[in-house]
């Protein structure tokens, strides 16, 4: 029979005997697993064997508050399901009374199904409400406004004065920071190690801020969405992506390592910013001037950071307003789209890619650090360099305690 | 850095932070920017922009929806006046025998529209049955229970020891049965309900009722004419519009607070379904607090008051001309009133605990004008 075969089959015939699968055969054994899943999944549907574990007890039933609204209509809430089966919202208390209200889109609510829930409640500027929830099996879930205002909405008279905040918050600090370049360049060879190691110390405080902010958001969240897992996977892969491409062209030195330090702190200003603009959705606008310049303050540190590794350069000055800008600009955009009560599962996200990258500038930095000390792992136990970090550390940790009121 | 403004969300914050941000010179256009919203807000969310509902005399303060009676197999409104009057024989020495039958069941109820609490019944109803005698009649009850769990049923009355209804004196197993037999003491506007342990666990399930003994207006030459008026079946009794309400709750979650209030069971049904009234007529209204998890509850009536029968064991009023009375959990009593020198409208009736009144405790009275 093989003589009735085209040439090429042949070919592919006798590759096959030679322990080579063939491409039909391939998509074949391809097809197998998925077969025998499909068989596993109408041999679980079909049967009825999950029965013999029905308890009689009522379906479980969750469900997160993602977004909150407040508006001369009353109040809204986004709303994510997350029961065993479909939840069904019977009905909506309003500080212990009963409300009308309206579901967008009506009906039963799916697993991980989102909804508006519209109630025309005449809240009252500056006091608390509380929120109930009845599904249908009884099941009560409560959602707390802590202070009602007015959530702002994406209005141009807004954003003026909440770009001038995280300008203060982002920029400013940033600038006054690099103000010490020219000093710095003065201080030699082992004042810079100390300087570099400080940068990281004050990065370390960083990242464990910005995890903890992450991991909190996503406590927040949705549990289908496993907030942890998540957080620790998006900054591992943050991480991982940004070392790659940032030694593309070797180990960053110099002016990539600035930039370098200047994204990953602009991203954690990111986070920053929406953390701001979600205490401006929550009520929270009292934001003293006081609490303004304590930030300002702690975040000088992160100016000195970043021109720390170019002090043995000459760098022109449109070049430093880039690194600020790429720093600071960040924190005026988290601002704007954390006052718009956004989900908390994308700050998040946010966050932790943050933190991702600022694992990897702490990378980066260490290895310049070391390469500058003589490439040898013994230059990080130097007594300057642990007293620079620990110094960064403590920085960092007693300018968050002039903030915390 | 987000704990820092978490700190700052408090109410305190919330007041205390316009000083902090006015005095900031530095910010000063934010904070003129944040107080001039801030005053905007109270005018934009006025009451005009909430106004909303077109329901008789109340706006979007209610449940949303409607119970299914049907699948309930019970409608609070004809339970205002299902009387369970027995089976009536007559015993070797003459005196009368009423026999009731009661089944304990437990049941899925839905207490507000959507809303389904898994509740134990006595013949398949919450409240149970409005058993009604007359004073010194022989009551035999034959409870027979089909509820997963012990239960019994322990009337407010005269018995005997051994017809108490509580663990180890009249309780039934599932599947079982028992006998109360006594005799229908004292007068008055009574309940029974199920004493099996937890006490407090098998009230607010729902196992609980009225238990009504009209005075016999032969024992009380005196007053014959109220007795006779209370007397189910008499031409003075005909005359008054009756109605039994028995103020209750439900813990939906389970966590020992109450998510519904409602006079029999359906919250906001009587606000929804207001009760008709012959202006002319006098109304009596059999009251019965079994409120489990609060301490008291209470009635109030809108533009009008009261005669009030505490406890209904006497012929005398106890308390009169008030619109409003307290009751603990199982104390009890008669309402009489009219609102003939009244103009037709809807009167309002609800708990005067507010809290209770708005979540679910609240009804109307249609008072109509009827051509005679």
């Amino acid at each position: 029979m093989n003589e009735m075969l085209p040439p090429r089959t042949a070919a592919v015939a006798r590759e096959g005997s030679s322990r080579a699968v063939r491409p039909r055969a391939a998509l074949l054994w391809l097809a197998l697993p998925l077969f025998a899943l499909v068989l596993a999944v109408i041999a679980l549907v079909a049967n009825d064997w999950l029965a013999a574990f029905d308890s009689g007890a009522p379906p479980v039933e969750k469900l997160t508050f993602e977004r909150t609204v407040l508006d001369d209509r009353g109040i809204h809430l986004g709303i994510r399901a997350g029961g065993s089966e479909p939840m069904i919202i019977a009905q909506v208390q309003v500080d212990e009374a009963y409300w009308r209200f309206t579901q967008d889109p009506p009906g039963p609510l799916d697993r991980l199904a989102t909804a508006w829930l519209h109630i025309p409640y005449p809240w009252v500027l500056g006091e608390k409400h509380a929120i109930k929830l009845l599904t249908r099996t009884g099941v009560v879930f409560e959602k707390e406004i802590e202070v009602a205002v007015t959530t702002p909405r994406a209005q141009i008279g807004q954003l003026g004065p909440q770009a001038l905040l995280g300008a203060f918050v982002g920029i400013v600090p940033v600038v006054i920071g690099m103000m010490f370049y020219p000093a710095l360049r003065g201080i030699g060879r082992r004042g810079l190690g100390f300087v570099l190691s400080v940068t990281v110390g004050l990065l370390a405080f960083l990242l464990v801020d910005t995890l903890e902010d992450a991991l909190e958001m996503a406590d927040r969240s949705a549990a289908a969405f496993q907030g942890p897992v998540m957080v620790l996977l998006v900054a591992a892969a943050a991480f991982l992506v940004l070392l790659l491409v940032g030694r593309q062209r070797g180990a960053p030195t110099g002016f990539a390592l600035a930039t370098c330090i200047a994204l990953g702190i602009g991203l954690h200003n990111f986070g920053e910013g929406l953390a701001i603009g979600a205490a401006f959705a929550a009520g929270a606008a009292s934001l003293g001037t006081f609490l303004v310049l304590g930030f300002t303050l702690h975040n000088i540190t992160e100016g000195i950071g970043i021109v720390a590794p170019v002090v043995e350069e000459r760098l022109s000055l449109p070049a430093f307003a880039a690194l600020a800008l790429l720093a600071g600009v960040p924190a005026i955009f988290g601002i704007w789209l954390g006052s718009l009560s956004y989900a908390p599962h994308w700050s998040a996200v946010a966050l932790a890619v943050g933190a991702g990258a600022i694992l990897q500038v702490i990378v980066e930095v260490s290895a310049y650090l070391a390469r500058r000390t003589g490439g040898s792992g013994s230059a990080w136990l130097a007594p300057g360099t642990v007293a620079g970090v620990i110094c960064g550390i403590g920085v960092m940790y007693a300018t968050a305690l002039l903030v915390k009121v | 850095m987000r704990r820092w403004f978490h700190e700052r969300i408090s109410r305190r914050g919330m007041l205390s932070g316009s000083a902090a941000a006015a005095g900031g010179a530095l910010l000063g256009a934010f904070a003129g920017e944040r107080r001039a919203a801030a005053q905007g807000v109270p005018v934009a969310h006025g009451p005009e922009a909430l106004a909303g509902g077109s329901h008789t005399g109340h706006g979007n303060m209610i449940t949303v929806g409607t119970v299914d009676d049907g699948r309930n197999g019970f409608d609070p409104a004809a339970m205002l006046t299902d009387w369970n009057t027995g089976t009536i024989s007559r015993l070797p020495d003459g005196s009368r025998l009423r026999t009731f039958e009661i089944v304990a069941q437990d049941k899925e109820i839905e207490i507000a529209p959507g809303v389904i609490f898994p509740a134990w019944t006595y013949n398949g109803r919450v409240p149970g049955p409005t058993l009604r005698a007359t004073e010194g009649d022989r009551l035999r009850i034959v409870f027979r229970n089909e509820g997963s769990h012990p239960h019994t049923m322990h009337f407010h009355g005269m018995h005997a020891a051994r017809m108490d209804g509580v663990p180890g004196a009249g309780e039934a197993r599932p599947g079982g049965e028992f006998i109360y037999e006594f005799d229908a003491l004292p007068f008055g506007c009574h309940l029974y309900h199920c004493h099996a342990e937890p006490l407090k666990r098998h009230i607010h399930k729902g196992l609980y009722g009225a238990f009504i003994i009209d005075p016999d207006p032969t024992r009380h030459p005196e007053h014959a004419a109220a007795a006779r008026s209370r007397l189910l079946g008499t031409d003075e009794n005909r005359q008054w519009q009756e109605f039994v309400m028995v103020m209750n709750g439900f813990d939906t979650d389970f966590d020992g607070e109450n998510e519904i209030y409602a006079v029999n069971t359906v919250a906001h049904h009587f606000l929804k379904n207001p009760i008709r009234i012959e202006r002319r007529r006098p109304v009596r209204i059999y009251i019965v607090n079994i409120l489990e998890f609060d301490p008291i509850n209470s009635f109030h009536l809108h533009g009008n008051f009261f005669d009030y029968y505490d406890q209904g064991t006497t012929l005398a009023p106890t308390l009169r001309t008030v619109d409003t009375v307290m009751l603990c959990q199982a104390q009890r009593g008669i309402l009489e009133f009219t609102y003939r020198a009244h103009e037709a409208g809807a009167y309002m009736f609800h708990a005067h605990q507010s809290e209770f009144a708005e979540l679910g405790w609240m009804g109307v009275f249609d008072v109509v004008e009827v051509a005679s």
